[in-house]
């Protein structure tokens, strides 16, 4: 799960990680009023959308930049009117963009250097690392292939957190010094408190300055937390914004079904994720392209494959439906009943291939001969693959 | 002789009472597995019934070890729940702990696996299948089912099969099964970024164990356990093992179902995983209808 700038600032400022002034707006009054409180200083406005590239995205009224510098609250609130229900596109929103119904007013905070911290889960290990980088505003992953001794990892045990000595030796390794050194350790260690506290599964402050007049500030960050912890995360289950959302990954998750969207043609539905993945792979391996990751789980009830069908269909790229079932305790003729009810219920019109295996398959494989619908078989996962590919070749 | 366990080892299910921990410790009943205990906080003093079977029913691991004779216990226990069930097991100084609960929160399983060193338990998931080890009886009956595998897809053979997903495990074993040749043991180690038994620990056993003769391995995207495994098998892995990635086609940055399949910051790639198996001399499937095939060729058995 993700969440918005100005939500991470909150968890910031809860868990004493020393951040810029600044509050969420909604409308452009609220802006002037925000900006009003900070003070006589400069501001910046920011679009509020989870995609990055914000700064150098298009709103499609025409006007530039999801972050605007302003020198007086009039302006910010201007610029808040021009931003607030207004649709953002950046290079990760894809061209439909993303509507912004939040602004962020903050002090502008002049940078003298920019430096890179994070806090993630290592899977070699079992425990959480901490990466930290003089190299700020760079791309970590370009760092780490072409000046790998620039980048500094720290492992925490989990049972004793990251330690004094820790966050010491980071500072050293980031250059801060005296005042800043110590300023650093209340930052890392209040960071560290919020990862496990709040069952992250990654904190990346991006970026982490140095101010002219030395104060150190986490400006914004990038989170992630652990979804199989939300039941005990209400303040972050509370922070989820459906509207950033693809809405059949909603509708989806509310029938606990397993499902992300992709960009092809030849939607599947499966049991299992593994072979979930390995049947988007043998799609495009017999030269199709797969239109979702579905995953229906172990048990899947007729409501849920019906559910699963309208999720699909309602991509409208799909020309072609390919279910994989590896029954092994679920009964296949339950999981034919579902398919030929749902394939009634939505007046199915593109071809659909089934490929059953396992328990009670047999019975599966009759029902779905004496539907009456054309529902092409599979002999097994490649044979349906192929037969898939081709039918929406030839439609 | 199997790895991890055989059609004797004795076995207790950690929420048995529950939906999911009866409905397939039933299963496994029917299979003929030495089911001997249950544990339910509370309804220690019951029983669990199933046909002819009465598996009485402890409050603690200790007492149900104890009284039991159990060395295995897998875990059915929701995951607010799981990782305490798992510490008690491993308090109770069982052998191996089988965790097939999906969903136990990352944090949770980062403690347990810094709690279990130097403990002598082995644990295998979570978010797993469990394990199977065939049986001699007519669709493998009479072997040791530990987790939710369907058991009738098996036969009792030489190929080890070690996997992170439940469905590809039970893909390749019908595979093998349908062209006649069996399994020694089929673990499923789980789709979890933490957990207790990696694709290398496994690859240990099988190549230790003088029944299997040959190995399928199934990884998918995310970590680098599949690539550590093939460094290892490069050097030291007598028998011949085919291998299947999952996960070619899954756009970085999400999650695909399993918690831990995920391709982050460029590594994980299934490319990287493919290319670390064929650098190690692991013949690789091009896909998950062929595991089977690919591995009897290499095995030189087709």
């Amino acid at each position: 799960m993700n969440i918005h700038e100005y939500q991470a600032r909150e968890l910031f400022e809860k868990f004493g990680v020393a951040t810029s002034q600044g509050r969420v707006a909604a409308t452009a009054d609220e802006a002037i009023e925000v900006a009003r409180s900070l003070g006589d200083k400069p501001i910046v406005v920011k679009a509020q959308i989870h995609a990055g590239g914000r700064g150098k995205g298009t709103f499609t009224n025409g006007f530039k930049g999801g972050v605007h510098m302003c020198k007086n609250p009039e302006e910010a609130g201007e610029i808040a009117g021009k931003m607030l229900g207004q649709t953002l596109v950046t290079h990760q929103t894809g061209p439909e963009g993303k509507v912004v119904s939040k602004v962020l007013v903050a002090e502008a905070v002049d940078i003298s250097r920019e430096l890179y911290f994070a806090i993630l889960l290592d899977r070699a290990t079992s425990q959480p690392v901490v990466i930290a980088s003089t190299e700020g505003g760079m791309d970590i992953e370009a760092v780490a292939e072409h000046a790998p001794e620039k980048i500094m990892r720290e492992f925490v045990n989990p049972f004793l957190g990251l330690q004094p000595f820790q966050t010491r030796k980071l500072a050293d390794a980031l250059g801060l010094k005296g005042k800043q050194a110590s300023q650093a350790g209340k930052l890392f260690t209040a960071l560290y408190k919020l990862f496990m506290a709040r069952d992250c599964s990654q904190i990346e402050v991006n970026p982490l300055v140095v101010t002219p007049d030395g104060q150190l500030l986490a400006l914004d960050a990038k989170f992630n937390f652990d979804d199989n912890a939300l039941f005990r995360q209400p303040e972050i289950v509370a922070m989820r914004d459906k509207s950033e959302e693809d809405p059949r990954e909603v509708a989806a998750s509310e029938f606990n079904l397993n499902y992300i969207g992709l960009d092809g043609n030849i939607a599947c539905l499966v049991n299992g994720a593994g072979l979930a993945m390995a049947t988007m792979d043998i799609i495009q391996y017999c030269g199709g392209k797969p239109a979702n990751f579905l995953d229906v789980g172990g048990g899947a009830s007729k409501e849920q494959v019906s559910a699963a069908f309208k999720i699909i269909l309602s991509d409208p790229n799909v020309h072609g439906i390919l279910v994989n079932i590896f029954g092994g305790i679920m009964d296949c003729n339950v999981i034919a009943n579902g398919i030929v009810a749902a394939a009634r219920e939505t007046h199915l019109g593109i071809p659909l291939v089934v490929r059953l295996e396992g328990n009670n398959v047999a019975a599966g494989k009759q029902t779905l001969a004496e539907s009456g619908l054309t529902i092409i078989t599979g002999s097994d996962l490649a044979d349906a693959a192929h037969k898939v590919v081709a039918a929406v070749k030839a439609a | 002789m199997a790895i991890l366990v055989t059609p004797e080892t004795r076995i207790l299910v950690q929420g048995i009472t529950g939906d999911f921990g009866s409905r397939h410790a039933r299963l496994s009943l029917d299979y003929g597995t030495q089911l001997v205990a249950g544990v339910t906080p509370g309804k220690g003093g019951q029983s669990f019934e199933h046909g002819t079977h009465k598996v009485p029913i402890y409050d603690t691991v200790a007492n149900a070890a104890k009284q039991s004779g159990a060395t295995v216990s897998v875990i059915f226990v929701p995951p607010p729940f799981a990782a305490d069930a798992i510490l008690e097991s491993i308090d109770a100084g069982m052998d191996l702990v089988v965790a097939i609960t999906e969903g136990i929160p990352v944090n949770d399983m980062v403690r347990v696996k810094h709690a279990m060193r130097g403990s002598k338990t082995r644990l295998i998931g979570p978010n797993c299948p469990g394990i199977v080890t065939p049986g001699e009886g007519a669709q493998s009956h009479g072997g040791c089912r530990i987790g939710i595998a369907p058991g009738y897809i098996h036969k009792k053979g030489n190929v080890g099969v070690v996997s992170r997903s439940g469905t590809l495990t039970y893909e390749a074993v019908w595979q093998l099964t349908s062209r006649g040749f069996g399994q020694s043991t089929c673990v499923g180690i789980g789709g979890d970024p933490v957990n207790g038994t990696s694709h290398l620990d496994v690859l240990k056993m099988f190549n230790d164990d003088p029944e299997t003769e040959a190995i399928i391995m199934i990884g998918e995207i995310g970590g680098d356990a599949e690539e550590l495994a093939a460094e290892w098998a490069a050097v030291h892995c007598k028998k011949p093992i085919a291998g299947f990635i999952a996960g070619a086609t899954a756009p970085p940055g999400r999650r695909m179902g399993h918690a831990g399949a995920i391709v982050s910051g460029g590594k994980g790639t299934a490319a990287d995983k493919i290319a670390a198996f064929k650098a190690a001399g692991i013949a690789v499937a091009e896909t998950p209808s062929v595991m089977a095939d690919t591995l009897l060729r290499h095995w030189g058995k087709a």
